[in-house]
């Protein structure tokens, strides 16, 4: 339940084995939720709290997707943080930091001066206390991320059910479940709960009430490409307890962002930016990175955090029901999704589901949408949105994929088309023409 | 090596080409990345076009149509579907094409990338992020291709020329239209427009207003707007937002080419021949600043033509310029460079004011010096006002830079 990018990756975990596989979706696309509106970083997991689940999903995660985007055409590149102390209070928060660095599987970790920081990021704002350099951290594609899971995991003959929403959870008399939902009865064996936000909710509905979701929420800010050439590297902030900070990032489409705010919030679907918010983030943004304050927005995105009130993850296997619910993934969420998978695939076969490997299992190569490698019109083709130089060959593509987009926003997603400066003012028309035609 | 290769197939960018052919340039080649070239006016279904270039008065599509036809007949090589993506490090341009993928170096390269309207999330307007929110430029191709995205009831954010357009559109696709908010303290458009949206389509107009939030998933359910004179907020069901003007020069590859930008058109820093900082580079049409009408960016077009021409024939040292800057409430002038005493296109400069000014008096000077000193009738705000030229013969060219100022009444 849930094709967010855990719910993704553990089907794709899952779909090696001989299993009859499911993966149900209520909202209209893969990664449509929490899943694409992030950060977008592939964190090390260097400033978890050690001795955690996430601590150690996270290091594990990292590992794996690190291999795994490669061969999946998923862009990631490790460009390396900066946390950088802007008061003697930071400061002093360093050696902290380094030490559970050191215990979180010995990530990488140095502590910078102030010389060598405004070296290596000669735009940064004045007033730096030092920093500590984390080289392994790294940015990588959010949207890319989920769909190459699922698509791997339908392409391995799981089924992938979208705008199915699970309304009720009855327990079987020969065990398993049968779930009530918005399209009929579905019966399972083993059920995993990865539906985020909502992953309280269905916690309830299979018998349990292990965690309640507040939705935290993060708004971010991204920068047109012209400012890109301001920054090396991800500038990461001293994180306090319950925020990582305001940080100011390349992404792998080429532009700068900055965010996330943290605010909790009543409702699970109050994905709205606020005056206050976006005034932070732009104060924020020019405290860090003055020039960027003379940089154009491209775009405002809003994301909810499912928090818990446990600070770690909230996974647990109910061996002898065959459920597994995976709940409280915060923001780590992607760097951790395949180690989540592998975990829980791990416990359910102990918990008795029987995990036969197929022979032969397929693999994904995802088109390329970052700038990280070669993108189709460096070769030729029809450029139909002109900001993010996405070809007709690219739309048509993506309309024909695996998992093809239900709407605007999920073309968007594969594609980039309308991500860019001029949000449509060009080709808006014409995108929005091609989908209809392609949906006829 | 071409002779010239012309970046934009809109009316600057055709209307250039033209005049190079006339004046016996033999290479002309006009790269557009768009289906059809023509530029904005193709999707401008309303009347107006082209009585200052062309002299006489047609529909948007039918002037673009004209313009391509007249430039084709010429000798000029348009290439549609051709987009430059950015430079090389020899300084010619990197084109995408349906077939190729090439580098392309003339001996003068004229930028006519035009200009395009702030979406929402670059005016930082908070809120939801539904479906229902455009521009004027997606809105009129929306309207042409007939589109289901449009809605049935819209506010339009804005009150210039470009926002009555909007109106224009949204009337014509049958779209009831709540209202059209300004900030301002009056419409900026001609009387005449805002006298007949009020009558024909009974469209209220709310001044000294902006639209603090958009509400609604998945598509817009209202938004609110807030009386910046009583400073009482009130929701106004709609779903569709159009943001109207709020222009920004599509300046992408004049930044990637290095040349300098003007603070306050954000187009690149041109002289009055329309030379750019790099020699051999010319800028011309709404790149330079946003946004004039569609027959004065050709006739920019006409005008960086001559220069260019005598860029190839003669080839003058690139001049080192003055530049001009304007100081508040004036945003900005065009163009906003002396270089020496050739006049500007029109032999005037576009002045444009973030206030209403009644009879303001416009001062230039350099160095303490007054070089020229007037009164205009008024100033509006998304408009141009207009002064002369003749001050430039006055301009010390190893002098400091030229401030404009001007002070009026609202």
């Amino acid at each position: 339940m849930g094709a967010g990018v855990v719910g993704a990756a553990v089907a794709r975990e899952l779909s090696r084995f001989h299993l009859n596989c499911t993966l149900l979706e209520a909202g209209p696309d893969v990664g449509a939720g929490t899943s694409k509106a992030h950060t977008a970083l592939l964190h090390t997991g260097f400033d978890a709290k050690p001795g955690t689940l996430e601590a150690r999903l996270v290091r594990r995660g990292y590992e794996l997707l690190s291999t795994y985007a490669p061969q999946a055409g998923i862009p990631l590149a490790r460009i390396g943080a900066l946390l950088v102390a802007w008061t003697p209070e930071q400061h002093r928060a360093f050696p902290r930091i380094v030490e559970d660095a050191h215990a979180n599987g010995d990530v990488a970790i140095r502590e910078v001066g102030v010389e060598e920081l405004y070296r290596r990021e000669p735009n940064l704002g004045p007033g730096a206390h030092g920093a500590l350099d984390v080289p392994d951290e790294g940015i990588i594609c959010p949207f890319t991320t989920p769909l190459a899971y699922a698509t791997e995991a339908v392409l391995n003959g799981c089924e992938l059910r979208r705008g199915v929403r699970v309304v009720g959870v009855e327990r079987r008399n020969d065990g398993g479940f049968e779930l009530q939902t918005t399209a009929g009865p579905i019966g399972t064996r083993f059920l995993v709960n990865a539906a985020g936000l909502y992953s309280d909710e269905l916690d309830r509905l299979a018998g349990h009430s292990g965690f309640t979701i507040t939705p935290r929420r993060g708004e971010l800010i991204v920068y047109d490409k012209l400012s890109r050439p301001l920054l090396n590297h991800i500038v990461l902030a001293v994180p306090t307890a319950t925020t990582k900070g305001v940080l100011v990032s390349p992404t792998v489409f080429g532009n700068l962002l900055v965010g996330p705010t943290a605010q909790d919030v009543q409702r699970k679907d109050d994905t709205s930016s606020t005056a206050e918010g976006l005034a932070y983030l732009l104060a924020e943004g020019k405290r860090i990175l003055p020039q960027l304050a003379q940089h154009e927005v491209t775009a405002v995105y809003v994301g909810l955090r499912a928090a818990t009130e446990h600070t770690d993850y909230q996974v647990t296997i109910h061996a002898a029901e065959g459920y597994a619910c995976i709940g409280g993934i915060r923001s780590t969420g992607l760097s951790a999704s395949l180690a989540i998978a592998e975990h829980v695939r791990t416990e359910l076969g102990s918990a008795g589901l029987e995990l036969r490997p197929k022979e032969s299992a397929a693999t994904v190569r995802m088109p390329n949408i970052g700038e990280l490698s070669p993108r189709p019109y460096q070769q030729a083709g029809r450029i139909v949105c002109f900001c993010e130089r996405v070809t007709l060959g690219e739309i048509e593509a993506a309309l024909g994929s695996t998992i093809p987009p239900a709407d605007l926003d999920g073309l968007r997603r594969r594609t980039r088309v309308l991500m860019g400066r001029c949000q449509g003012f060009y080709c808006g028309a014409r995108v929005a023409a091609l989908l209809q035609e392609s949906a006829a | 090596m071409t002779d010239v290769i012309v970046v934009g197939g809109g009316p600057a960018g055709l209307a250039c080409a033209l005049e190079l052919r006339q004046r016996g340039v033999s290479d002309v080649v006009v790269l557009d990345r768009e289906e059809r070239a023509g530029g904005i006016p193709r999707h401008c279904a309303h009347q107006g076009f082209g009585v200052r270039d062309l002299r006489r008065a047609l529909s948007g599509p039918a002037y673009a149509r004209r313009y391509v036809e007249l430039a084709e007949r010429a000798g000029v090589d348009i290439r549609t579907e051709t987009m430059v993506t950015g430079w090389s490090r020899d300084g010619s341009l990197e084109v995408t094409a349906p077939e190729s993928r090439e580098s392309l170096c003339a001996s003068a390269i004229v930028l006519a990338t035009g200009c395009r309207e702030r979406p929402r999330p670059a005016r930082l307007v908070p809120g939801s992020r539904p479906e229902g929110v455009l521009t004027t430029g997606l809105l009129q191709q929306l309207v042409e291709l007939r589109s289901p995205r449009i809605g049935t009831r819209a506010v339009i954010v804005g009150a210039e020329h470009v926002s009555f357009s909007a109106l224009l559109a949204l009337v014509h696709a049958g779209v009831k239209v709540a209202g059209m908010a300004t900030e301002l303290p009056r419409h900026q458009s001609l009387p005449g427009a805002a006298l007949g949206a009020a009558l024909c389509y009974r469209v209220p107009l709310w001044t000294r207003t902006v639209l603090t939030e958009i509400r609604g998933l998945p598509r817009v359910e209202e938004v609110e707007l807030h009386d910046v004179s009583t400073g009482r907020t009130r929701a106004v069901a709609c779903d569709t937002v159009v943001f109207t003007a709020d222009w920004i020069p599509d300046h992408e590859l004049s930044v990637t080419a290095g040349v300098d930008l003007d603070a306050g058109t954000r187009g690149p820093r041109v002289d009055t021949a329309l030379r750019t900082a790099h020699a051999g580079l010319f800028a011309a049409g709404n790149l330079l600043q946003g946004a004039e009408p569609a027959d004065v960016a050709a006739l920019t077009g006409r005008h960086a033509a001559a220069a260019v021409a005598r860029w190839l024939n003669q080839g003058d040292p690139w001049p080192d310029r003055v530049p001009v800057v304007c100081h508040p409430p004036l945003l900005w002038i065009s163009p906003n460079a002396v270089s020496g005493a050739t006049p500007p296109p029109r032999h005037r400069f576009a002045l444009r004011s973030s206030a209403f000014l009644r009879r303001p008096e416009v001062q230039i000077s350099q160095d303490d010096r007054v070089l020229w000193r007037g009164r205009l009738r008024k100033l509006v705000p998304g408009r141009s006002g207009h002064v002369q030229a003749d001050w430039l013969r006055g301009v010390d060219l190893d002098g400091g830079q030229i401030g404009v100022s001007a002070s009026g009444t609202y």
